[in-house]
């Protein structure tokens, strides 16, 4: 009963982490109809960023910060320098695009960090676990700064103007811009917000799996099924759908398939979401009057 | 008819437009008068469209647009939102996603004045009173009229100083369309809005405006006071059908 109890915790704490990806990942697909294939990169490069500053001597938290700016940077200029020109052009021109940025990124971090696994710290000190054993404290402390994230991201979009603005240039960018907004500014800011989600994502995971060039690989795939599974076009279900494929991953890995075998339930999730259920658990079918 | 010393509201001088190598329209002049309501008429593929897509820089241009006198061609789309001309465009532009409130909020998108807006809100529930029932509902789901309504009100919620209107009786039942119109008088007389309608019902339009002009293939072959124009035995043949 403890070690069930011990695999759910730690698939909670994984899964914020899945659930963090999916979200970024949703966001791109809402603005390009497209899954950006190089999102899990672009968070490994950003780890590699808070890992040079951390042993530059910057305190954990200031690179935690610069690193969530400097990514959010990195995004907005690819949107603009490398998206923004495709923006009438065919489905696989924007695929292209991804798949050479996720190449790039990876053979980057190889050439400026090498290959080999590297340690990155947890702010959250390594003490005994909590709880009676059942939650380590990196685990509780990367749910809680996962769930952090999260919210803000929801009440960013739910309540604010510039939150609705870019959800208006994601779905309908020709109206977007006869009410006034600069539609371009709205995407770019939309692929900085993902870059730096997903470096959030990145330096929370770092500290369990090892830093490597390939780190993120897992994590897409996983966080791809979550985002599936909730509903691509829902960023609420990507949420939730990332809590439960980190959940689904950690008891079918611990009592089921076994370890090794983990990764396939990312592939068996999405087979079956995409046989049964489309749309995905939360995925609401737009209805169009005319 | 516009003075020397008062330029105009909006002002095209040889207005050319394309989408990509297809020319559409081959030097249009025209005039839209502070506070007056000027109709496009026309046959389908005249460019009626074309002509407001032009206006908002939605298209490639040549020749001049002014707008109170300052040249807005080759300007960004939401650029010229900006300046204070709100479209609502070919098939109503709703943000079928969103909700009515939302829809609303993005209509004063561009407005920093929240007194202002608070203010636009409730006039635009005086016009419109479904929509105050609807705010919640997702926009997508509202009937065409009612999309018609909610893309009027979005419109005027920029506080205009030029509407321009695509066929906003366009798939709709006549008893709605005549609601429209009715309000839409209303809204010419107390907003004080320059507005240019488009519209392929010419009866209707002709009746709500003070000056008219004839496309045809993407020239103007018409223009006058719309009285004039209602009077012309060519166009009552061809576009009044009486």
């Amino acid at each position: 009963m403890n070690g069930l109890l011990h695999q759910l915790v730690s698939g909670i704490a994984s899964g914020g982490i899945y659930a963090s990806v999916a979200l970024a990942l949703v966001m791109i697909y809402q603005a390009t109809h497209h899954v950006n294939f190089a999102q899990g990169e672009m968070a490994m490069f950003s780890t590699y960023i808070a890992l040079t500053l951390i042993e530059a001597g910057v305190p954990y938290w200031g690179a935690f910060v610069i690193t969530v700016a400097v990514s959010f940077v990195i995004g907005a200029a690819i949107q603009r320098v490398l998206m923004n020109p495709m923006a009438n052009a065919p489905v696989l021109a924007s695929v292209g695009i991804f798949i050479g940025l996720l190449l790039m990124f990876n053979s980057v971090a190889g050439w400026l960090f090498t290959y080999t696994l590297k340690p990155f710290p947890s702010p959250f000190g390594e003490g005994p676990p909590l709880f009676g054993g059942f939650v380590s404290r990196h685990e509780l402390g990367s749910t809680i700064v996962t769930l952090i994230v999260l919210l803000t991201v929801w009440a960013f979009f739910r309540f604010t103007r510039l939150g609705l603005a870019m959800r208006a240039a994601a779905f309908n960018p020709v109206s977007s811009r006869l009410v006034g907004i600069p539609v371009g500014s709205m995407l770019a800011l939309g692929w900085g917000l993902a870059a730096a989600i997903g470096a959030v994502a990145g330096m929370m995971i770092a500290p369990v799996v090892f830093l490597d060039p390939n780190m993120m690989s897992g994590v897409l795939l996983y966080a791809f099924a979550g985002a599936l599974l909730g509903g691509i076009t829902n960023p609420l279900g990507a949420v939730v759908g990332g809590f439960m494929v980190g959940v689904i991953e950690n008891i079918g890995g611990a009592y089921i398939v076994g370890t090794e075998l983990k990764l396939t339930l990312a592939l068996v999730i999405i087979v079956v979401v995409l046989v049964v259920r489309p749309a995905g658990l939360f995925g609401k079918t737009v209805v169009n009057r005319v | 008819m516009p003075t020397p010393d008062a330029p105009a509201l909006l002002e095209a001088v040889g207005l050319h437009g394309a989408y990509g190598e297809s020319k559409v329209l081959h030097g249009l002049d025209f005039v839209v008068d502070q506070g007056g309501v000027t109709a496009l008429l026309g046959a389908n593929g005249a460019g009626k469209t074309t002509t407001l897509r032009a206006i908002c820089g939605m298209i490639r241009t040549a020749g001049e647009i002014r707008f109170n006198g300052a040249r807005i061609d080759g300007r960004a789309t939401d650029a010229i939102a900006r300046l204070g001309i709100a479209h609502v465009p070919d098939g109503r532009g709703t943000f079928m996603e969103l909700t009515v409130a939302e829809n609303l909020r993005l209509g004063a998108y561009a407005r920093r004045d929240k007194a202002g807006v608070a203010a636009d809100f409730a006039r635009m529930f005086g016009y419109f009173p479904t929509l105050r029932e609807r705010l919640r509902q997702q926009a997508g789901t509202l009937s065409g009229g009612e999309q018609q309504m909610l893309a009027i009100a979005r419109a005027l919620l920029l506080h205009p100083k030029l509407l321009l209107l695509d066929e906003p009786s366009f798939g709709l039942a006549p008893r709605i369309v005549r609601d429209i119109f009715t309000i839409m008088q209303r809204i010419v007389q107390e907003e004080g809005v320059g507005v240019l309608v488009v519209e392929q019902n010419a009866s209707l339009a002709l009746a709500i405006a003070d000056r008219a002009y004839l496309l045809e293939t993407g020239r103007i072959v018409m223009a006058g006071p719309a009285a004039d124009i209602r009077r012309d035995e060519a166009v009552r043949r061809s576009y009044l059908g009486y």
